[in-house]
């Protein structure tokens, strides 16, 4: 069984759908758990459309109903959880007929999945930027990974939870220390041992505490607490949310470096502009998929002009800061990372070149690599911590709907294109019809608009100009857009940067805004 | 499935086709609404003349079938149009028999005029079929079919031979009477196989070597414990009623006068065989044969002979009767399969053979109309008592089709062995003064034999010596004032209109056959039909050069 | 396993495995033009009939499973005959001048399709170009069927062409042969991965052969990742001076199985779309 949850593969990782497929024709059975009637829906044994922001109450009312169904997997949350008491008495008040008053899916259709997922032999949970796009985004993931505690849905061939990564190498940035508090391979930066571990191996001193996220970046651009920024392949003056505001907070820094392989309109901004190889196909490297596995990426170009490839750039800006570094190579910076991370010891190029990539941990060369994790949890006696539940509640999106404001406004990707569009735009797409703003025939009915009418949407931040496209698959008060096109049509100065404390991304799915026909020219 | 449609939109009339033909459909689940395409695809060109793209959306989305594979199915059939043609049609035969006979230049009128394959009204020839859409809609066979279309009212079949066991009710018994059916002896097979039960009926058959009539001879008893004991379930019956081989007409005659024995014969086989819903796969030119078996089945199902609860003997049975559209290739059973699944008819790779992987995937006994009539003699009588009858390798009687140069065209019954001059002189010889030049045996997928074979016993083994075969029991005579050339280049034609086109041999050979008998290019011929017959996928492309190298050894139809 | 003699000599496969695996097994060649590993054989171009002892016809070899105690024969004057006439029915009809392997396949059973006559039956027709990423020359199509399934349940599940007609006039089509943008293509590109004699092929790779530019052996052909999402396709970048100029993937990935979307397949573009003044000379 797997679950779709606030994902649309089938347009945004079309290829992970077709493995979804397979299964569909082996007889798996598939639930969509999303607002929208998506495609990826349409092939849905049920499909959940629950109202933007109430994954929360969802998840727990299916926690509970498996519970009051006794079909919780008693002996695994006993040997191998903690804090399922909490677990129990905090989903309690989410009887199915509060959780169909709260998410508008029908109270027989949320028991139809809590039995099938209690009941499936293997049950894969699996979710994209639907659950973290969110200001509780660390709570929707909790909400989820609860259910798999619950049942035993993790740790096993075909059972676990999966988020779908958006990007070639997010897990991999990650993965490699791109993030605020680990090094390489997931060790804590704020741990002693891992920061005498690299001190020693670079032969510099670390500092103590972890680091800003991108939206701590922006806080503290705000506070004028930072005012030097370091853009790497990222445009965040156009994909941050509330556009206006965080296009003043970039003009406000005192320096701004930006490598990239486009000169993005954040590049427009800065003071210097590196430009880079394409890392996928004009230099050599590694990247890490959805799937954990570490693949091998290979020059097939020369890149145009002066660009130069990353790691080229910033040796060389090492030496300029009076570091003493060679010119690596990519092979040179692996082997380092593998001297350095247990989980990717075992990964030689040969061996990534054979093997078509290997999944971490892979912790010697004869290992294979780990199919899937967590397999601890199954382990008698247990080894390691337990794994918590959390204990979390529903909290719908920052913004109300309003009588002013009464059209929920959420965001995605389609199929041919790709976030802003500086690669996806590269192509002539014959699917491309440009941007559109998506709202059900009933409110098409009620605005009197037609397909390809422009409209105007206002919400408490900007307004713009959007041609109407009917969507079946979409109900009374919900509009879906993308940011596709951001030259043409800047979605992002609608939403709202409401962000997660804990992980720091911002709530894209969800806004509030009014939609007014126009008879101006977009 | 997330399906994309074009922006054509269905007319009232459509729609109302189309959920006329899904109401009161059983299907439980949406990915078993499939089959359901092609009665579809009848509703509409029967009400509408044509497939419109928006008719074809609407009954997709109704389907939840995509509209390329949709029409991928309604192009396959020839009587289905995906242009606007007008709600009149006239297919004209313009087979061989019915070219012998001379084919009529009828006036179009307000309506359009397509030429036809066989109809299988050769005894009548020569035939036409009037197919006006409107609701309801209307079909008429016209045999025999003058400019006018003046005539055409079915008439009393001449049948003959004897004993008659497989004809006994023909023209003597009311087709439409349930009671008649009875009153003649009808349902007193299925009574006495309901008392012996499965396994002894399927020793019986086994026991009176009955053998199929489809072309094939494979033996029926074998087939029958086949499916019984498959252990994949549901198992599935089907009748093969796509009766098309140029020149036959035996199951069309069975079926329009004595459409209960049909259905009786199949119950029987589907209790032996532990089937629960059988197929009646008809083929589309039969309106006739169509309408008296749907009655049939009806009046069996209010008289509890059909149903849960057959004969009050908690037995759970029931038929249903799916038209085929006009393709040749639904004969062969697993092209049957894929129509019935709503697929387009192209035949499958065997094996799996039907009995373990048939209609659905699942167990299949499938047979002719004709095997199947043969087993309520077989229940009442016993195996041994069938077994006796012609030859020992070739047990029971034969319907066989006369037609062309014949005294009395028409469905003969004769006991295997039968020689073939025998049978023709039952149905009154050859008329003088024309003498016999040549015989067409066993249909287009047959052999074309010279008058010295008429001393030829009528049984599966000493066709098989003569290198010919029984076919589906056409007898076709030319006497000398046909040219034989021309029915060649015809039945060349029958097999490039008729391919499938899935596999290369046939879809092109077909072809090239055609192309080289205009040339008279002999070598050419011989080779295309060797790679015909040993890469085809199924017997139409391995049997399509079989009349044309037959005539070629046997007669000089180049010379004449 | 399985044992049976190919040619004479013994073989063993593991059960379930089809007659085509035995005999490439011990190093046969058997040529195929309508098989390919990821999907579902269709066996309807029989260039892959091998004769069956006790079998009245000969059977196809990529959908016929090996069973204990059969005798193969891959090179038999029946087999032969077959294979050669095939070839000659296919060169006669359809324009094999961009299928490699069926070109290789005549020679090789010395098949003449200029034999049947001055005038024969050909599928030959415009080609069509309705789109920015693939052109349509159907005037090469051998009906193998392998776009069908690639668009359909083997691989992509959207069905947005299917076979159409019936004999000779049998041909792929949308739903009455509407433009490829008014169906329900979705660019995936896999149809023209898996096309074994370029009736389908990228407008970049037709471009080039139209201009007389076409180079297949100075291309390079590098595998990466591909950039978009986190799903991890491999990419094989087909590359003529310092071009990309087609997309393909290997059909033994474990993650994609030759398969790509939209993006993977066209969305390199962003990489070289240069200001006129700096196109390569």
């Amino acid at each position: 069984m797997i679950v779709l949850w606030g994902s649309n593969a089938r347009e945004t990782h079309p290829i992970f759908f077709h493995h979804v497929l397979r299964a569909l024709r082996r007889g798996a059975k598939l639930y969509v758990v999303d607002p929208r009637r998506t495609s990826s829906a349409r092939w849905a044994d049920g499909w959940l459309g629950l109202d933007v922001g109430s994954d929360i109450a969802l998840a727990n009312a299916i926690g509970r109903e498996i519970l009051a169904a006794g079909l919780e997997n008693r002996a695994f949350i006993e040997r191998a959880t903690s804090g399922f008491d909490a677990y129990r008495e905090s989903v309690e008040p989410y009887t199915l007929e509060r959780a169909e008053e709260i998410t508008g899916v029908a109270a027989p259709l949320i028991r139809e999945l809590a039995h099938a997922y209690a009941r499936a032999g293997r049950a894969e949970l699996c979710w994209t930027l639907g659950i973290t796009e969110h200001h509780n985004a660390v709570d929707n993931v909790r909400a989820l990974i609860n259910l798999a505690l619950l049942c035993g849905h993790v740790g096993r061939y075909g059972s676990g939870v999966n988020p779908l990564r958006g990007q070639n190498n997010v897990q991999g940035g990650g993965d490699m220390g791109a993030i605020p508090n680990k090094f390489p391979g997931g060790q804590d930066v704020e741990d002693e041992a891992s920061i005498r571990k690299f001190e020693g191996a670079w032969n510099v001193a670390l500092p103590r505490k972890a680091g800003w996220n991108l939206t701590d970046m922006f806080a503290a651009m705000e506070r004028r607490e930072l005012d030097t920024l370091y853009v790497v392949g990222e445009n965040p003056a156009q994909s941050e949310a509330d556009q206006e505001h965080a296009t003043a907070l970039l003009r406000g820094l005192k320096h701004l470096i930006v490598q990239d392989i486009f000169l993005t309109k954040t590049g427009e901004l800065a003071d210097v502009v590196f430009p880079a190889a394409a890392s996928w196909c004009e230099s050599e490297g590694t990247v890490t998929s959805s799937e954990r596995r570490v693949q091998r990426c290979r020059k097939a170009l020369d890149p145009p002009g002066d660009a130069w490839d990353d790691i080229a750039i910033l040796c060389a800006l090492a030496r300029r800061l009076g570091a003493d570094w060679p010119d690596y190579t990519p092979r040179q910076a692996w082997d380092e990372c593998r001297s350095l991370s247990e989980w990717h010891a075992g990964m030689n190029y040969e061996r990534l070149d054979a093997l078509d990539g290997i999944p971490w941990p892979c912790y010697d060369e004869t290992h294979p690599g780990e199919q899937f994790l967590h397999s601890r949890l199954w382990e008698a006696p247990l080894r390691g911590p337990r794994a918590p539940f959390a204990a979390v509640e529903h909290d719908p999106p920052v913004e109300a709907l309003d009588e002013e404001y009464p059209v929920r406004l959420t965001t995605g990707r389609r199929l041919d294109s790709f976030n802003t569009g500086v690669q996806s735009g590269g192509y002539r797409s014959p699917l491309r019809r440009g941007e559109t703003l998506d709202i059900s025939p009933d409110d098409a009915r009620r605005y009197g608009v037609a397909d390809g009418d422009t409209v105007r949407v206002t919400s408490r931040r900007g307004s713009i100009l959007v041609p109407v496209r009917i969507d079946p698959g979409l109900r009374e008060g919900l509009a879906f857009t993308t940011f596709h096109f951001n030259d043409a049509v800047a979605t992002n100065l609608l939403t709202i940067d409401a962000t997660d404390p804990k992980s720091g991304t911002a709530e894209f799915k969800a806004c509030a805004v009014r939609i007014d026909p126009s008879t101006g020219s977009g | 499935m997330d399906l994309h449609f074009t922006s054509a939109s269905a007319t009232d009339a459509e729609r109302a086709a189309v959920d006329a033909a899904l109401d009161g459909a059983r299907a439980a689940r949406r990915d078993e609404l499939r089959h359901l395409l092609l009665p579809v695809l009848h509703a509409i060109n029967d009400r509408i003349g044509w497939i419109s793209p928006g008719a074809l959306n609407y009954a997709c989305g109704r389907l939840e079938v995509a509209p390329a594979e949709a029409y991928g199915v309604a192009t396959f059939y020839a009587l289905f149009s995906t242009t606007p043609r007008a709600p009149r049609v006239v297919h004209v035969c313009d087979d061989i028999a019915c070219m012998v006979a001379g084919v009529p230049e009828i006036d179009a009128k307000d309506g359009e005029i397509v030429r036809s394959p066989c109809l299988g009204l050769c005894d009548r020839a020569p035939a036409a079929l009037v197919v006006e859409a409107g609701d309801p809609p209307r079909a008429r066979q016209v045999a025999p079919a003058d400019a006018a279309l003046a005539n055409g009212a079915p008439v009393r079949p001449a049948v003959g031979g004897a004993p008659l066991r497989l004809l006994q009710r023909v023209g003597r018994v009311d087709p439409e009477s349930l009671d008649a059916y009875r009153a003649s002896g009808g349902y007193a097979a299925l009574r006495r196989a309901l008392d012996i039960g499965p396994e002894r009926i399927i020793e019986e058959v086994a026991a009176s070597k009955l053998f199929g009539r489809g072309g094939a001879a494979f033996p029926t008893g074998r087939k029958m414990a086949a499916v019984a004991s498959a252990p994949a379930r549901p198992h599935y019956v089907v009748c093969n009623a796509d009766e098309s081989e140029p020149g036959t007409f035996k199951d069309r005659v069975l079926m329009e006068f004595d459409p209960f024995a049909v259905v009786e014969a199949m119950t029987i086989a589907a209790y032996a065989a532990g089937c629960e819903r059988g197929f009646i796969y008809i083929r589309g030119e039969y309106p006739l044969a169509t309408a008296r078996l749907e009655h049939a089945i009806a009046r069996s199902r209010e008289a509890r002979l059909l149903g849960d609860d057959v004969m009050g003997q908690g037995v759970r049975f029931d038929v249903e009767l799916r038209r085929g559209a006009g393709a040749y290739i639904c004969g062969e059973e697993t092209a049957l399969f894929n129509s019935i699944e709503g697929k387009r008819g192209e035949p499958r790779n065997k094996p799996p053979f039907p009995v373990e992987a048939g209609l659905f995937g699942k167990p299949t006994l499938i047979n002719n109309v004709e095997t199947l009539v043969n087993l309520q003699s077989i229940v009442l009588d016993g195996g041994a008592a069938y077994a006796a009858i012609g030859t020992p390798e070739s047990a029971g009687t034969r319907l066989f089709c006369l037609s062309g140069a014949v005294a009395h065209p028409g469905v003969y019954e004769v006991p295997h062995g039968t020689p073939l001059g025998a049978l023709i002189e039952t149905a009154g010889g050859v008329p003088a003064p024309h003498p016999l030049r040549a015989i067409l045996l066993g249909g287009a997928a047959g052999s074309m034999l010279a008058p010295d074979a008429l001393s030829l016993p009528l049984s599966h083994e000493a066709a098989r010596a003569a290198g010919a075969t029984l076919g589906s029991g056409v007898v076709m005579l030319f006497d000398d004032r046909v040219d034989l050339a021309a029915i060649l280049r015809r039945i060349a034609r029958f097999f490039r209109d008729e391919s499938c086109g899935q596999c290369v041999p046939c879809r092109v050979g077909t072809v090239r056959q055609e192309e080289a008998m205009a040339r008279g290019d002999v070598v050419a011929l011989d080779e295309i039909g060797r790679a015909m017959r040993d890469a085809s996928i199924c017997g139409l492309g391995q049997t399509a050069a079989n009349v044309i190298a037959s005539a070629g050894g046997n007669l000089e139809p180049w010379s004449s | 396993m399985v044992e049976l003699t190919i040619d004479g000599a013994p073989v063993r496969v593991p059960d379930g495995a089809t007659i085509l695996e035995a005999c490439r097994a011990i190093g046969i060649d058997t040529p195929t033009l309508c098989f390919l590993e990821s999907l579902t054989p269709v066996n309807a171009c029989r260039v892959c009939v091998v004769e069956l002892e006790g079998s009245r016809a000969l059977v196809p070899a990529c959908a016929r499973r090996a069973e204990p105690g059969m005798a193969i024969q891959t090179d038999s004057p029946r087999v032969r005959h077959s294979r050669k006439l095939v070839l000659e029915l296919l060169g006669s009809s359809v324009d094999l001048s961009t299928a490699p392997d069926a070109r290789r396949y005549c020679e090789r059973y010395g098949a003449d399709p200029r034999r049947f006559g001055a005038t024969p039956a050909t599928v030959a027709q415009p080609i069509k170009i309705d789109n920015e990423l693939y052109v349509r020359d159907y005037a090469k199509c051998i009906l193998c069927y392998k776009c069908v399934e690639a668009c359909g349940v083997d691989a992509q599940n959207t069905f947005a062409i299917a076979v159409a007609g019936r004999g000779f006039d049998a041909h792929i089509s949308t739903e009455y042969d509407v433009a490829l943008p008014d169906s329900a293509c979705v660019y995936c590109g896999n149809c023209i991965g898996v096309c074994p004699t370029g009736a389908l092929m990228f407008s970049s790779e037709h471009e080039l052969r139209a201009r007389g530019q076409w180079d297949e052996p100075a291309q390079t052909q590098t595998d990466t990742i591909c950039s978009y999402c986190g799903v991890g396709c491999t990419l094989t970048l087909h590359v003529q001076e310092n071009e990309i100029v087609k997309v393909t993937s290997p059909i033994e990935n474990g993650v994609t199985h030759g398969h790509l979307c939209v993006k993977g397949r066209f969305g390199y573009q962003y990489v070289q779309n240069r200001p006129p003044g700096e196109l390569s000379s």
